[in-house]
């Protein structure tokens, strides 16, 4: 490995010597020669392959489900439905980004009376190859009372919706609870001061009611399990997941086994970001080596995954802001209305949180609702909830800065908030960065060179994601070579392992490369939370930290014996142990000595810290839109992020690059398109899309608040939402304005009137998503169409539509 | 049904002799019947590119390639990019420059680069970008693949300044 960047190295006034380098991941060499071992390649004697019947309607009741011609197909070995299932109570469990009902749970992996969407799982086979186990699939016959689905938000609440839940009936605060079955899972209200007398000392007040559209968090990776159910009775299983702890805590809960009799072996992990924090497979994967006895296979496919996993909510939100002359924000009221997909538990909650979550607004109200449609059951994608509601805030405060007057960065800087401001749905800051990213926004070369041309604009948004803290773990044990081995819990979604051995390194001054991490199973470590939350690598790097000290302390001890003197004679400082007498032992050599003067030096540390404070962040952009086609050119993209101490410096910027090309994917292309069916259809970012991220970082700020918190500090913070809304401001002024149908839109009705031909543009229906999107997302938004014959892309023709979907479904239904 | 072929190909410079059907991606010989892991299943629709290997030379997504076609055919997978001596130029430029962070679209990647840096040793960016698009990448903004690509056309072919 090679070391220290030279940057690093050369700076003298550096407080840290392996934090805020950029050494080389230690997983590096095992993932560029294809050596490293994602979930899919766990390949054991006597595997199986499973495969799922999954429900062709959105909303269907189950009539009769008959296994027997597959049963009969030679080479299947085993076959489960929902009545495989065992009963489990009606309780919710906390998974660190998101909570889940564990009957829903159940009954979203393996459904039981009803289907709730296009892909949720009936039932499963396990036979000799996959090809077999798909043939059988095919032979199951599911008889189905077919219901009529419900899509969104503003069908599912109004009183004659079709019930997806028969038992459901809204949980609120109100006195008065209602009776009623309902699609409203939940009602959330918080509030502060007197919104009315608020919006009475306005001069200007803006409302507009938004739309955002559901996207897939769209890891490469397919979902995957392998699952072995001993003869025992206990059960090992390997998969890719976001936290193999929580994995475990829901497989044995919707199996009703205890935990310990379940070990999850985290296989490397191939994206995520929130949506492999629930599970789909092991459970399923188990029963059926529990009726084949033989270790079982299931690998989801593409259409799988976007049809019956992790999509982030679909929303309607309205937000009304008024200010004053000065610019003063005086009042602020929104309504949010998140799809939860099948089953509750949208991220409503942290939506209302994060809502105003950047300004100091001395009077506010906002209302949130969690309600059931026949979509996949929604789940965590970077900064669950806070992208819509920064989307629609962000529009709103860029309209109101227009009718002042004020430039959106003095308005956004006039009302920031700060330590002591206290968030309407009640915590009071402590120390946050909100205003260091304006200003840093202000102060960099992109602000302050102007914009010229024509079709073209500047937007600019803020966005705030919490950062949590919770459990980690983490061993470590001193080699007689002065190496340090890492033990940790938390999968490694993105370079962690190194962000996390670099503290243990940093606090022990040895070199990151001294310090060899593994993650390993849930038998081998202590619990650890969830890879998600934007927490590994302050929580698990605490944990680090403390394994570090533990270190230090037996080292001093040891010392201390072979020189005779008392521990408290003895000191530990900058990687060597000194004592009296100008006597110093290096780490290496002390390590050297320790294997064969006592018992073997093995640190242990674990942290509960909930205090990591909350990252902001102000991005600016500039676009040009083509008046012919409304296709939306990104010419520049400058992301100012408050992401606290760097622990390595590449992964931040990676992380930074990543959630502005997600964000700039959903504010702009991708979204499902549903027919009346619930059939869809989802586009991913190509690269020529993305040509615009070359300078992100390159002038990303990063600077932290960061004196205050603990003493290895976080980094890596994720993105958060402020990534997506800056790409959609500014557009009122061009050619189409604030386009209403993008996936991210602007549905007042203002805007709706001024561009009846775009309404127009959202009105196609596939018919057949899946060949359509197979076919179709290949084209990207320069007009190339992806040749399969000679991998390339190619010109593909004049368009006349902005979207290349709906251009080419037409032209395709046309043809066909 | 039918019946199992026999299928003599070049893997990484060894001959492999394997029996399969006719209805079996290459992919699918290559992952399950081989035990190549390292090229990946993303899509299995040739989406994504995470399955690229080369095929006679050419970059291919093997998801879309029948196993069946590729008798007495020259294959190179991302098991065979690196050497006894170490790591391939392109491989060591993706560390140092944190080209990746999960990491499933590395081999697909590398795989594709490989190609374009055998075509043309010394690319623009553009070119870059353009012969890398048919791989899809989630976790950053493709930037430092660039870099990193680029970085290790640079030490391949040192740029000819003295042209001047």
């Amino acid at each position: 490995m090679t070391p220290a960047s030279p940057e690093a190295a050369a700076s003298e006034n550096r407080p840290y010597k392996v934090i805020g380098t950029r050494p080389i991941r230690h997983d590096g060499v095992d993932k560029v020669t294809g050596r490293a071992k994602y979930g899919s390649d766990i390949r054991l004697t006597g595997m199986l392959a499973g495969a799922i019947v999954r429900s062709r309607h959105a909303h269907a009741r189950i009539v009769s489900i008959d296994t027997s011609r597959a049963a009969a197909l030679p080479g299947v070995h085993a076959i489960v439905t929902g009545t495989d299932m065992p009963d489990v109570s009606s309780r919710v469990a906390e998974l660190g980004e998101g909570a889940v009902n564990i009957q829903h749970l159940s009954c979203n992996i393996l459904a039981q009376g009803k289907a709730h969407y296009k892909g949720h799982p009936l039932a499963a086979v396990a036979a000799d190859d996959i090809h077999i186990a798909r043939q059988a699939a095919a032979l199951i016959d599911v008889q189905y009372e077919v219901l009529p689905p419900v899509l969104n938000v503003t069908d599912a609440m109004r009183d004659d919706a079709p019930i997806i839940l028969d038992d459901l009936r809204t949980a609120s605060l109100a006195e008065d609870p209602s009776d009623r079955p309902t699609n409203i899972a939940k009602h959330l209200r918080f509030e502060k001061g007197d919104v009315e007398q608020g919006f009475s000392q306005a001069q200007v007040i803006v409302e507009r009611e938004f739309h955002t559209a559901t996207v897939h968090q769209g890891y490469i990776e397919p979902h995957t399990a392998t699952a072995l159910w001993n003869a025992d009775g206990q059960i090992t299983v390997w998969t890719s997941t976001q936290g193999s702890f929580l994995a475990r805590q829901q497989t044995a809960d919707v199996l009703h086994l205890p935990v310990s009799q379940i070990k999850v072996i985290p296989m490397e992990i191939g994206g995520g970001f929130g949506g492999k924090v629930p599970i789909y497979l092991p459970p399923v994967a188990a029963l059926l080596s529990k009726k084949s006895g033989r270790p079982v296979k299931i690998d989801m496919n593409r259409t799988n995954v976007f049809e019956s996993t992790g999509p982030t909510p679909a929303s309607r939100i309205r937000v009304k802001i008024g200010a004053d002359e000065h610019g003063r924000i005086t009042a602020a009221e929104a309504w949010l209305a998140y799809e939860a997909g099948g089953y509750p538990g949208s991220p409503i909650a942290p939506g209302c949180m994060c809502v105003f979550a950047c300004y100091d607004i001395p009077n506010g109200r906002i209302d949130g609702y969690d309600v059931v449609v026949n979509k996949p059951r929604t789940n965590a994608y970077r900064a669950p909830g806070a992208t819509n509601a920064a989307f629609a805030t962000e529009t709103v405060i860029d309209e109101l800065c227009e009718k002042l007057g004020i430039d959106p960065l003095e308005f956004r800087l006039n009302n920031a908030a700060q330590e002591g401001t206290r968030r309407i749905d009640g915590p009071v800051y402590a120390r946050i960065g909100m205003k260091e990213t304006v200003q840093a926004i202000q102060e960099s070369d992109h602000w302050n060179t102007p914009l010229e041309g024509p079709n073209r604009g500047r937007g600019v948004a803020s966005g705030f994601w919490f950062n949590a803290g919770l459990k980690s773990s983490v061993t470590a044990t001193v080699n007689a070579d002065g190496r340090v081995a890492l033990v940790e819990g938390s999968t490694d979604i993105g370079g962690s392992r190194t962000g996390i051995a670099m503290q243990l390194a940093e606090t022990l001054g040895i070199a990151a490369e001294d310090v060899i991490p593994t993650v390993v199973d849930t038998d081998s470590i202590g619990y650890t939370d969830v890879t998600g939350g934007s927490r590994v690598t302050y929580a698990t790097g605490w944990a680090a930290y403390e394994a570090a000290r533990d270190i230090q302390r037996q080292m001093v001890e040891r010392a201390a014996f072979l020189w005779g003197t008392d521990a408290e004679q003895v000191r530990f400082e900058e990687g060597r142990i000194c004592g009296p007498d100008d006597k110093c032992f290096t780490f290496q050599e002390l390590s050297a000595q320790a294997a064969e003067t006592g018992a073997p030096i093995i640190g242990r540390g674990s942290s509960d810290h909930n205090q990591p404070g909350g990252a902001f962040a102000t991005h600016v952009v500039d676009v040009e839109v083509d008046p012919e086609t409304g296709k939306t050119t990104i010419l520049r993209y400058t992301a100012a992020q408050d992401v606290g101490t760097a622990i390595h410096p590449a992964y931040v910027e990676g992380q930074v690059q990543g959630g502005v090309a997600q964000g700039i994917g959903w504010a702009l292309n991708e979204e499902y398109v549903y027919d009346e069916s619930s059939n869809a259809k989802s586009r991913v970012p190509r690269l020529p899309d993305a040509d615009q991220l070359r300078s992100a970082d390159d002038r990303s700020d990063p600077r932290g608040s960061s004196e205050s918190r603990s003493p290895v500090r976080c980094s890596r913070r994720r993105r958060g939402p402020h990534r997506a809304s800056a790409g959609c401001n500014r557009r009122r002024d061009l050619p189409g304005g604030r386009h209403p149908h993008e996936p991210f839109a602007d549905v007042s009705p203002a805007v709706d009137a001024r561009n009846p031909e775009l309404t127009q543009l959202n009105q196609p229906r596939l018919k057949d998503q899946h060949d359509a999107a197979s076919l179709h997302s290949r084209i990207d938004a320069t007009g190339h169409r992806w040749c399969r014959l000679c991998h390339r892309y190619r010109q593909h023709g004049p368009r006349s539509d902005r979207r290349a979907g709906t251009a080419v479904s037409r032209s395709c239904r046309s043809a066909g | 049904m039918t019946c199992k072929r026999i299928v003599r190909i070049t893997i990484n410079g060894r001959l492999e002799e394997f029996l399969c059907k006719p209805r079996q991606t290459l992919l699918e010989i290559l992952r399950d019947t081989l035990n190549l892991t390292g090229t990946k299943e993303g899509c299995s629709n040739g989406n994504c590119g995470a399955c690229t290997v080369l095929l006679n030379g050419r970059a291919v997504d093997s998801c879309l390639v029948l196993a069946v076609e590729t008798d007495g055919a020259e294959i190179e997978t991302i098991e065979g990019v690196a050497s006894a001596d170490g790591l391939d130029r392109l491989q060591s430029a993706f560390l140092e420059n944190a080209a990746l962070q999960c990491g499933i679209c590395t081999p697909g990647f590398i795989m594709a680069a490989k190609t374009l840096l055998e075509e043309n040793p010394d690319p623009t960016e553009e070119e870059v970008r353009f012969h890398l698009a048919g791989n899809l990448y989630r976790c950053t903004g493709y930037d430092k693949i660039i870099r990193a690509v680029l970085d290790a056309a640079a030490d391949r072919t040192p740029r000819q300044e003295t042209e001047e």
